[in-house]
């Protein structure tokens, strides 16, 4: 049987390991690459590198600092922020990473996600979305709608749609992140994790909201998610990997211990 | 020195990282001539069998490959390099090397909680001692991303297991070959120390 997995979030804004509030205010907290190594060593099952400036000019410097990661760790690890094309997955892929995350760029235009799932297989490509709680409306009938662009501009697209339709498109896996249970540490957004890990057949990252071990528990049963993303609970020092895993192992979680 | 070998079947460079990790000086190539002449060799790969198989014919690596079997060279396949050296593939029907009897055949599983591509962390069990398994503990777990999995005819030739929807084999060994369906490269630090072992293996099931 699978085991679930732990997967930790690093902010990247110019090689520097950056914590978002809500999506703003951010602030650099370290080197991303002595953290990853150090996550690495403490057992975490597997890692999600965030370019948050994601421009054009910054794709160099994030392909060398992918190189770099690949050199140091060796778990799966994802890489996301500004993925705009099938030559972008497939250089970040080459240099190392098991995984590309798509986000803004496939909500304007959808084929990329068949796109790069043909290129760099289905495994690899990963479908990252930004919801909201809305009022359920004839066009959003979930409840939940997308929002792009580091969570700031909604689209007025179905969150549970969008899902469903990652996955016909090729998705391997989905990140499902709640701006409204991001940073709030009160624990993720249950409900709609739930309901699309229930209308999924591939894999479902839960992400947002993560302030102790309990939310963590409470997302891997009750909301129906294969792995659980975390980030400033481990960036603060607050626990480590290990605590979080036992923690988890302790209450029955089938997760990774021996490392 | 370690040779890998390169035959455009996904991202072999994590294995040669990885095996500068633990200190283990390996090359790349796809150059039938530096494998005839290889100490050891590490067969890696992720995709199809058919377009593995094509390039592999197509450079002569397979012929390069199957004399290094015979001569006793060490080698370790990974993961499509544990697939296509048994006879066959259920995947496009395909021919493959033979260094193993058995087939390559894909998951069947009527559990609909239960995924394919299996991916992600799972227990990895020694069903019989080998020196590459050498201190392996019960729950050790090791990442695997595949949708087939070696079976081979003989169950004397499998030596590890693993479940998803009923055990199915991911470790297997024959004379001075032996490969894993798992990722060793990407299994952190229990993964690198079976590619330390490699590194330090002759070829026999006693060392």
């Amino acid at each position: 049987m699978l085991s679930k997995r732990l997967v930790v979030c690093l902010d990247v804004r110019g090689g520097k390991l950056a914590k978002s509030i809500k999506f703003v205010d951010t602030k650099d907290i370290g080197d991303p690459i002595a953290k990853a190594r150090q996550y690495y060593e403490d057992g975490v099952d597997e890692l999600v590198f965030y370019d948050i400036t994601a421009s054009r000019e910054n794709r160099d410097i994030m392909i060398n600092f992918v190189e770099e990661v690949a050199r140091q760790i060796f778990i799966p690890f994802s890489v996301g922020g500004g993925i705009r094309s099938v030559e972008d997955a497939t250089r970040l892929r080459n240099a190392g990473a098991e995984k590309v995350n798509v986000n803004t760029a496939a909500v304007k235009r959808k084929e990329l996600i068949s796109e790069i799932a043909r290129a760099i297989g289905s495994q690899s490509t990963i479908l990252s979305m930004d919801i909201r709680k809305v009022d359920p409306t004839q066009e959003m009938p979930s409840g939940y709608e997308i929002v792009v662009n580091g969570g700031v501009t909604p689209t007025g697209i179905d969150g549970l749609w969008w899902a469903k339709t990652g996955e016909e498109l090729g998705a391997g896996e989905l990140v499902i992140n709640s701006i409204d249970a991001d940073g709030t540490k009160d624990g993720y957004e249950l409900n709609l994790t739930r309901m699309i890990a229930d209308s999924v057949g591939i894999p479902v990252i839960a992400s947002g909201g993560a302030g102790k071990p309990e939310h963590l528990y409470d997302v891997l049963t009750e909301g129906h998610a294969d792995a659980a993303l975390v980030a400033s609970i481990v960036h603060y020092d607050e626990y480590t990997c290990r605590t979080l895993k036992e923690y988890l192992h302790n209450r029955g979680i089938k997760i990774r211990l021996n490392y | 020195m370690i040779t890998i070998i390169d035959y455009n079947a996904g991202n072999i460079k994590s294995v040669q990282r990885a095996c500068a990790e633990v200190g283990v000086q390996a090359i790349v190539t796809s150059d039938p001539t530096t494998v005839a002449k290889a100490e050891k060799i590490i067969f890696p790969g992720v995709g199809a069998a058919p377009s593995a198989m094509e390039y592999l014919k197509k450079t002569g690596l397979d012929v390069a490959l199957v004399k290094a079997f015979e001569g006793g060279i060490p080698i370790l396949g990974i993961c499509l390099g544990a697939q296509i050296i048994l006879d066959s593939s259920e995947e496009g029907n395909q021919k493959c090397l033979g260094l193993v009897a058995g087939k390559t055949v894909r998951f069947r599983i009527r559990d609909k909680l239960l995924k394919i591509p299996h991916m992600g962390w799972n227990e990895v069990k020694a069903v019989q001692p080998h020196p590459l398994l050498d201190g392996i503990q019960p729950g050790d777990e090791f990442y695997f991303v595949h949708s087939y999995y070696p079976q081979p005819a003989d169950k004397k030739d499998v030596y590890a297991v693993s479940s998803h929807g009923g055990d199915f084999c991911a470790a297997l060994g024959s004379r001075n070959l032996f490969a894993m369906q798992f990722h060793p490269e990407k299994s952190g630090p229990l993964g690198l120390q079976i590619l330390e072992r490699f590194a330090r293996w002759n070829g026999t099931l006693t060392g």
